[in-house]
């Protein structure tokens, strides 16, 4: 099989969507969080925090939807945690997030061992199943990729056309938008910076947890330790990417995906034999770094990011 | 004024008092504003002008007294109630967000955050129809980051309509505006006023307070020390009311040229965006002599004081720097050869707004003795410096370790001319030195510059006031488009034929003269 075999192959491209769902929720997420102004570094503990969260709560008796829903409450409680210190008080963003990261990482594998100390290779649950919408998933290559996923990975596609006419279309977007670039601007029209800027970062770190869930309760259906293995912060990187844009966001997201598929089914090739496989584990990284340098140089970044509002000050 | 009289209060403000530590801003101030009026708040930096409006608009809250808005008392510290109540105050330093559309910024916030539309075309509707009525003209899908000053402003203003503000403060709008965007906005208050709104106007230039106010007070360290109908004032009785004692111009004799020091021929720099490069610039700079620089802005004058600033280079084009040719030069070439620059933004390019007094004092000069020596600072005698600079220059200051964003407009700039002035500079690049400063301060820059040149120096003032190049200049050119015009002495030109230069006019013949 050489590379345009596969890359005309369904099974490449339903892998490359599938890998790209969790992607999705994350980026947008930390969309969200920087447009508002916040760096949220806090994103891979998030993940993890949620990838268990999800898994657990679906291990424990309640539906998958209640999983996704119990995921998204914890990632937003993180949040909550993150923009009372960064917002509010304005720490620094920087240690926030990262503190927020080991902290999430930390809580969720005490959590893990109090809730079941004995196991020595976690249970399964029942995950999503894909499911083939009638006649889109019968159309060739596209129909298997994008058409026969689960459920989730069509609400990540749907969140990105939500979360566009929401920041685009809708007073609240604009104010979301505006006290990124400019809080004063804000603040001077009557609206509560702290209030709209805490938003963000909450309903953002709860989509960074449904990123994390779709780990353990669609791609998998099990939690293992070192699962989300930096995802978090390949959607940092996805954000700048997409120019804080979540249409080219999805792009990158997709793009990032497709590399990772491939350098799987690259490794299998009889090329693959003579070099070493962290060659091809790297690729990926490598790639969405040249993308990143094409793409993202004349983007503009969100004027205010990292920049606390302090009311009053000279 | 007839009318005035018996025109409904809509604003009260009721002994407001707000101290800032041990400062007090405010000093049991009260003031009324009726209905059509426009009445001017003048004083000095510092004398609290600003922190009054704040408190107004729910920015700041007092420490003590009562803000009225047609009969309601507003809750203290919320711009969202003054806002409602019909208070739009159009702020010093823009609150826009430069990367986002005149029409986003304006209908920001005007909608609940709930609703599930933006309703563009409404808002461009009435967004149109207010233009017209004002006479306020933008275009609603520009980006604000790339609109000019004036423009801006506008955009700010149409905010404050948009929301149905009936009462409209302005806060030093003047400081930023060229001469006829000032006019422009002159016309369009009056269009306000016509239309029922009152007006508050924030500022220390007195022949504008003269213009537009029909009522002025007086603000001195907080107090209110006066208020005056316009009618029965002159500029020298607000001069003299806004700084407590008699204040005069520094009176200015010819200077005494001598040789140049610093020669342009032909020089040429590329454009930068929408600002034109320098074409064919030539121009000599002599000791004992001040030149100025007139024209609009954004047509070459920032570019010229780069070069001179030695921030960049020419495309083609010789230099000579004390008869000496050269190719350009770096900065820290330009200090050492007695090149000082008063920078045209002082927040930006002249101070760094976290240092110290002492550490931007010291800012051009700290690698060179006596403030390091070997690698290793001398910190006792850059603030020996500082002190020094605080007593001959009137800096007004807790100390030399004060941040210097605390300093008010006035003072910072008055640390960058000591600063530039101890250096004992032979060449001094002023580019709009007072910009933003109020009487007293522009008095003392200018009397200082005035000294500089008496002691042979040679000074480029580059400023947008035309007032002040033909009140200080030997020499005048006009820069348009990057063009120079050739130099008029003092005194050969009128405002009116300078304006015909700097509208663009004249150089064609200039250039075919020289051809």
């Amino acid at each position: 099989m050489d590379i345009f075999e596969i890359l005309l192959s369904a099974s490449f491209w339903t892998a490359a969507i599938r890998i790209a769902s969790p992607l999705i929720f994350a980026t947008l997420g930390e969309l969200i969080c920087e447009r508002a102004g916040v760096l949220n570094l806090g994103i891979e503990g998030i993940m993890v925090a949620g990838a268990f969260a999800g898994w657990m709560a679906v291990y424990s008796g309640t539906g998958l939807w209640m999983g996704v829903a119990v995921a998204m409450a914890v990632g937003m409680l993180f949040g909550l945690v993150h923009s009372l210190l960064t917002v509010p008080f304005g720490l620094s963003q920087h240690v926030v997030g990262l503190g927020v990261t080991l902290l999430a990482t930390s809580l969720t594998y005490y959590a893990y061992r109090l809730a079941l100390p004995e196991v020595t290779s976690p249970p399964k649950i029942e995950a999503f199943q894909p499911y083939e919408v009638p006649f889109l998933s019968d159309i060739p290559l596209i129909g298997p990729a994008l058409f026969a996923q689960t459920p989730l990975t069509y609400l990540a596609f749907i969140l990105v056309g939500v979360v566009g006419l929401v920041l685009y279309r809708t007073p609240l977007g604009l104010a979301l938008r505006a006290v990124g670039e400019n809080p004063s601007a804000v603040a001077a029209q009557g609206l509560s910076v702290t209030g709209i800027r805490m938003g963000a970062v909450i309903v953002g770190s709860g989509l960074m947890a449904v990123g994390g869930a779709f780990l353990t309760m669609s791609a998998f259906d099990s939690f293992f330790f070192e699962m989300v293995n930096g995802r978090g912060w390949i959607c940092i990187a996805l954000v700048v990417f997409g120019a804080w844009k979540p249409g080219k966001a999805l792009l990158g997201a997709v793009l990032f995906a497709a590399f990772d598929a491939l350098q799987i089914r690259v490794q299998q090739m009889p090329l693959g034999a003579d070099i070493p496989y962290q060659v091809f584990l790297m690729m990926p990284y490598f790639l969405s770094i040249l993308a990143l340098i094409v793409m993202s140089r004349r983007a503009e970044v969100p004027a205010a990011l990292m920049v606390p509002f302090n009311k009053g000050e000279r | 004024m007839t009318g005035a009289e018996a025109a409904q209060v809509v604003l009260r403000l009721d002994s407001i008092t707000k101290r800032f530590g041990k400062l007090v801003a405010n000093d049991a101030v009260s003031l009324s504003l009726r209905e059509g009026e426009v009445i001017a708040l003048l004083g000095e930096n510092g004398a609290g002008k600003t922190t009054l409006m704040n408190i107004l608009f729910g920015q700041y809250t007092a420490d003590e007294g009562a803000v009225e808005v047609f009969g309601q008392t507003l809750p203290p510290g919320n711009p969202r109630a003054a806002l409602d109540a019909g208070v739009g105050m159009v702020h010093q330093h823009f609150t826009l967000a430069d990367n986002m559309t005149v029409l986003e910024n304006i209908t920001l916030g005007t909608r609940s955050l709930f609703s599930p539309r933006l309703d563009r075309a409404a808002a461009r509707d009435k967004l149109a129809k207010l233009s017209a009525d004002f006479g306020l003209q933008v275009h609603p899908d520009a980006r604000v980051g790339s609109l000019t000053v004036g423009e801006r402003q506008r955009v700010e203003i149409l905010k404050a309509l948009y929301r149905d503000a009936r009462i409209l403060i302005l806060d030093e709008p003047t400081a930023v505006l060229t001469p006829q965007e000032t006019e422009d906005l002159f016309a369009t208050l009056r269009k306000a006023v016509k239309l029922g709104l009152s007006v508050v106007f924030i500022s220390h230039k007195l022949h504008e307070v003269m213009a537009i106010s029909d009522r002025v007070l007086i603000l001195r360290h907080g107090r209110l020390v006066a208020e005056r109908p316009i009618a029965e004032v002159d500029e020298e009785t607000l001069a003299a009311l806004m700084v407590g004692s008699e204040v005069s111009a520094p009176r200015v004799a010819a200077g005494q040229p001598g040789a140049a020091l610093l020669r342009l021929h032909e020089v040429t720099t590329p454009d930068r965006g929408s600002a034109p490069g320098l074409k064919r610039v030539s121009l000599s700079l002599h000791g004992g002599q001040i030149t100025g620089l007139a024209g609009v802005s954004g047509n070459g004058q920032g570019e010229l004081a780069d070069l001179i600033g030695g921030l960049t280079g020419p495309d083609t084009g010789r230099l000579e720097l004390d008869g000496a040719h050269l190719q350009s030069w770096s900065p820290r070439e330009a200090v050492h050869a007695g090149i000082a620059r008063i920078p045209e933004d002082r927040h930006k390019t002249g101070t760094i707004a976290e240092f110290d007094l002492i550490e931007n004092a010291i800012l051009e000069s700290y690698a060179r003795p006596p403030y390091s020596r070997s690698g290793w600072m001398n910190w006792g005698r850059a603030e020996a410096f500082t002190r020094e600079i605080i007593d001959t220059y009137d800096v007004r200051c807790p100390g030399p370790g004060t941040r210097i964003r605390l300093l008010s407009g006035g003072n910072m700039q008055k640390l960058i001319l000591g600063r530039v002035l101890e250096a004992d500079p032979r060449i001094i690049l002023a580019n709009q030195p007072v910009r933003g400063l109020d009487i007293g301060a522009v008095n003392y820059v200018h009397s200082q510059l005035l000294a500089a040149r008496d002691r042979g120096a040679a000074v480029l003032l580059i400023s947008e006031d035309l007032d002040e190049i033909m009140a200080l200049s030997d020499v005048i050119h006009v820069i348009s488009e990057g063009r120079l015009s050739p130099g008029f002495a003092r005194g050969t030109m009128t405002p009116a034929e300078l304006g015909v230069w700097m509208a663009g006019q004249g150089f064609e013949k200039e250039t075919a003269h020289a051809s």
